[in-house]
């Protein structure tokens, strides 16, 4: 489906404009009438050099490292807009495809960035944007590469899924954080055994389920697993490691690692944070992202040094090295490719000078969050976070393969087949090799 | 107001309305409007069902693959089955529950303005803040079972299969009696006392009342407002999409929210085009033979002996 539309750019495009603003104003009045709508797209001038980025943590980092540039180039100003998570991802893609999308288009490369590279959407980085490559950590721009072109560059902090652990239950419980499989069972036995819910996961919200697969997958199979996933080769999910994954979580889940009412957890509003902050569950796998969460939801908790970390328990027999993590190695700035001349310039300059440079990688580390450039050891020392930051940063150095999250990895319809079976796989409504036909199924 | 004579009155009403009335050039503002917002977009849709579009690219010819997969796809089928079983629950919750308060604050009983209000609110709410609303009060560890400090109510309420359906219909519900119960206050309160009286006099019991009296003559508002209900139902949307996103897996993946996610989130956008198309067929077909068979085109009096 995707190779049919890879035609040839510039003078195609250009004549199918009209056709293609018809047929998608026709097509998204109605479905939009079902979405409620919401606030019309600000910087859809294409003349003016705008960017879309996400409310949250983050947002303040942005808006710092563009007020930077406001200051010094009034003659063109960056016009920002923040968005909610899920609502942003719709948005982008639809404005991307109307030929609105901002001059800066915040993505998670993977998937969707391959969609846009095969319509022309985006501009080839190559060259362009040198001085920020030298200042990111090399494995995390390459996420940035669609077939070994440079079309994004990272952006904000490096985000690998850890293993949160409340230090005081473990202490009341007198078990230590697992790090075998085996351990992980037996640990979550003695907390169920207290009437503490082992594992918090917010089901509800179902991408926390994939932190699960991805790193199961990893430790016992390595990461050519999910590669040839990827790479759509035919009968991947079929591998032998997919299904020990999902029989493993399908153990846990009947041993009880996730309490009884984990479907009904919201991660929107860090409820499945909240469940260990609030001494109810004991560990949570979950992204980086989350240790400011834990620091300004639960001071006191935080300030009674009860928050503790660990790497996700290896598995006996496994193939994958145990120092390689999974989740978002960063987000990424893609420029579009119908930006008006001046805009894309400007782009590459703000890129060149102002992204992960020194101050915004010091406002990162402000709040809480790892820098994706190399040299921040310093920084991160001498930050009131150095504890959490400095693990998290030495362990994305050190992994040898970090491994984006699987539904932005990626197409976006199978993504979509992706969550909804692992949420199947987890009520333990479907069995693993149920999971893996479906799966299959989507390999194209 | 309404005919009985088919003679006379017809004939003069006919020469009124094409001599004085209003010209039929005041009808084109609304058509326009109507075209433009719903029939041409309605078309695109149409046209887009035959159509592979991720979109981003140019759109290409799909021939009928769009609407074999839908007919195919076991996740869309099971969404045609969850809509029809959420729009049967749907309707046998909401209807006589609105019938009785609408009846209930037609009424003159104390206090009955102070809990009209109070039944009213939920119509003033968006949907989208009942949604989170309710998903913050369902939480199992913080919610209502912790406010309260009532086991019983810390269920799984969104991620078992076997509750999360229910508690939707609940929800929606909850959201939908307030409107429906204004149409019935409203209808019980334009039956003339003189019948209540009559029905009095002959000894009839409240019961009596309500089934001999009232009942017939709310006849059209049950209509219309079972319409409203089936075909709301039938496009259900919002709620949905904000307390449980279609699931855990697909158990409340309705078929409104199979063509966000397919279009938005799956960006196939001629699939869900085609469900779109599919939805637009049955809603029009539902309420056109609600309206044949429950005979609203006939136009006779309610109000015969008042």
């Amino acid at each position: 489906m995707r190779n049919a539309k890879n035609l040839p750019s510039s003078s195609s495009r250009k004549f199918s404009t009209p056709r293609r603003l018809l047929v998608s104003a026709a097509m998204i009045a109605p479905l939009a009438l079902a979405a409620c709508g919401g606030a019309q797209p600000g910087g859809e001038a294409n003349g003016e050099f705008s960017a879309w980025a996400l409310t949250g943590t983050q947002q303040n980092a942005f808006k710092d490292s563009f007020a930077q540039w406001n200051e010094r180039n009034q003659e063109q100003p960056i016009a920002a807009d923040f968005f909610a998570n899920d609502a942003y991802k719709e948005k982008v893609r639809t404005a991307v495809g109307a030929g609105n999308a901002p001059t800066l288009i915040f993505n998670w490369s993977g998937g969707t960035l391959a969609d846009y590279v095969a319509n022309g959407n985006v501009v080839d980085l190559t060259g362009k944007v040198d001085a920020l490559e030298e200042r990111a950590i090399e494995a995390i721009e390459k996420t940035g590469e669609v077939d070994g072109v440079q079309y994004a560059v990272p952006n904000n902090s490096t985000q690998p899924v850890v293993l949160y652990t409340n230090k005081k239950l473990f202490e009341q419980v007198g078990v230590e954080a697992p790090a075998t499989w085996q351990e992980t069972l037996d640990v979550v036995k003695a907390f169920k055994a207290e009437g503490i819910i082992p594992f918090a996961v917010a089901g509800q919200s179902q991408w926390p389920y994939l932190m699960w697969i991805a790193y199961l997958t990893d430790r016992i199979g390595g990461p050519e697993v999910f590669q040839a996933i990827q790479n759509n080769e035919p009968n991947a999910w079929s591998h032998p490691a997919v299904t020990e994954a999902l029989t493993k979580i399908q153990e846990l889940v009947e041993a009880g690692g996730f309490g009884d009412s984990y479907g009904s957890v919201v991660a929107d509003a860090n409820a499945d944070a909240a469940l260990v902050h609030t001494d109810k569950a004991a560990m949570l796998l979950q992204g980086s992202w989350l240790y400011a969460g834990f620091k300004a939801d639960a001071p006191q908790w935080y300030e009674e040094e009860n928050l503790g970390f660990a790497p996700f328990p290896t598995i006996d027999g496994g193939k994958g090295d145990p120092s390689n993590i999974v989740g978002n190695p960063a987000n990424f700035w893609s420029v579009s490719a119908d930006a008006s001349e001046e805009a894309q310039q400007a782009a590459f300059e703000y890129l060149n000078d102002y992204t992960l440079n020194e101050e915004s990688v010091k406002s990162f580390i402000g709040l809480g969050l790892v820098p994706s450039v190399d040299g921040a050891e310093e920084a991160i020392a001498a930050s009131e976070d150095a504890g959490f930051l400095g693990y998290a940063y030495q362990s994305v150095q050190s992994a040898p393969n970090f491994q984006l999250s699987w539904d932005q990895a990626l197409a976006p319809d199978q993504a979509q087949v992706l969550l909804t079976n692992l949420s199947q796989i987890f009520q333990g409504s479907i069995t693993p090799e149920q999971f893996v036909e479906a799966m299959n199924a989507t390999i194209k | 107001m309404l005919m009985k004579s088919h003679t006379a009155p017809v004939r003069s009403r006919r020469r009124l309305g094409t001599n004085i009335g209003p010209s039929t050039w005041l009808l084109a503002p609304a058509l326009i409007f109507f075209a433009i917002f719903a029939l041409v977009p309605l078309l695109g849709v149409a046209v887009l069902s035959f159509m592979h579009w991720d979109g981003l690219g140019t759109p290409s010819f799909a021939g009928l693959s769009n609407w074999q997969q839908t007919f195919t796809n076991p996740v869309t089928l099971n969404a045609m089955w969850l809509t029809f079983a959420m729009t049967v629950l749907c309707y046998l919750t909401q209807a006589p529950i609105s019938i009785l308060v609408g009846v209930f604050m037609a009424g003159e009983q104390k206090y009955r303005a102070v809990y009209s209000v109070l039944y009213f609110l939920p119509l003033l709410f968006s949907a989208a803040a009942v949604g989170i609303a309710f998903k913050a009060l369902l939480d199992p560890n913080f919610g209502l079972s912790k406010a309260f400090n009532i086991a019983l109510l810390s269920q799984d309420w969104l991620g078992s299969t076997d509750l999360v359906f229910y508690v939707l219909i609940f929800v929606i519900s909850w959201c939908f009696v307030p409107f429906h119960s204004l149409l019935y206050q409203a209808a019980v309160k334009q039956i003339p006392t003189s019948m209540n009286e009559a029905a009095m006099l002959d000894g009839a019991g409240r019961v009596r009342t309500f089934f001999s009296v009232t009942l017939p003559q709310i006849k059209y508002t049950v209509i219309t407002s079972s319409t409203l209900m089936i075909v709301g139902s039938l496009t259900y949307f919002d709620l949905v999409f904000v307390m449980t996103n279609g699931g855990p897996g697909n158990a409340t993946r309705i078929l409104p929210l199979d063509m966000y996610l397919t279009g938005f989130r799956s960006y196939q956008m001629g699939a869900a085009s085609a469900i779109a198309v599919i939805l637009v067929v049955v809603g029009l077909a539902v309420s056109l033979l609600l309206n044949r068979f429950s005979g609203t085109d006939q136009m006779e009096s309610q109000q015969e002996g008042a």
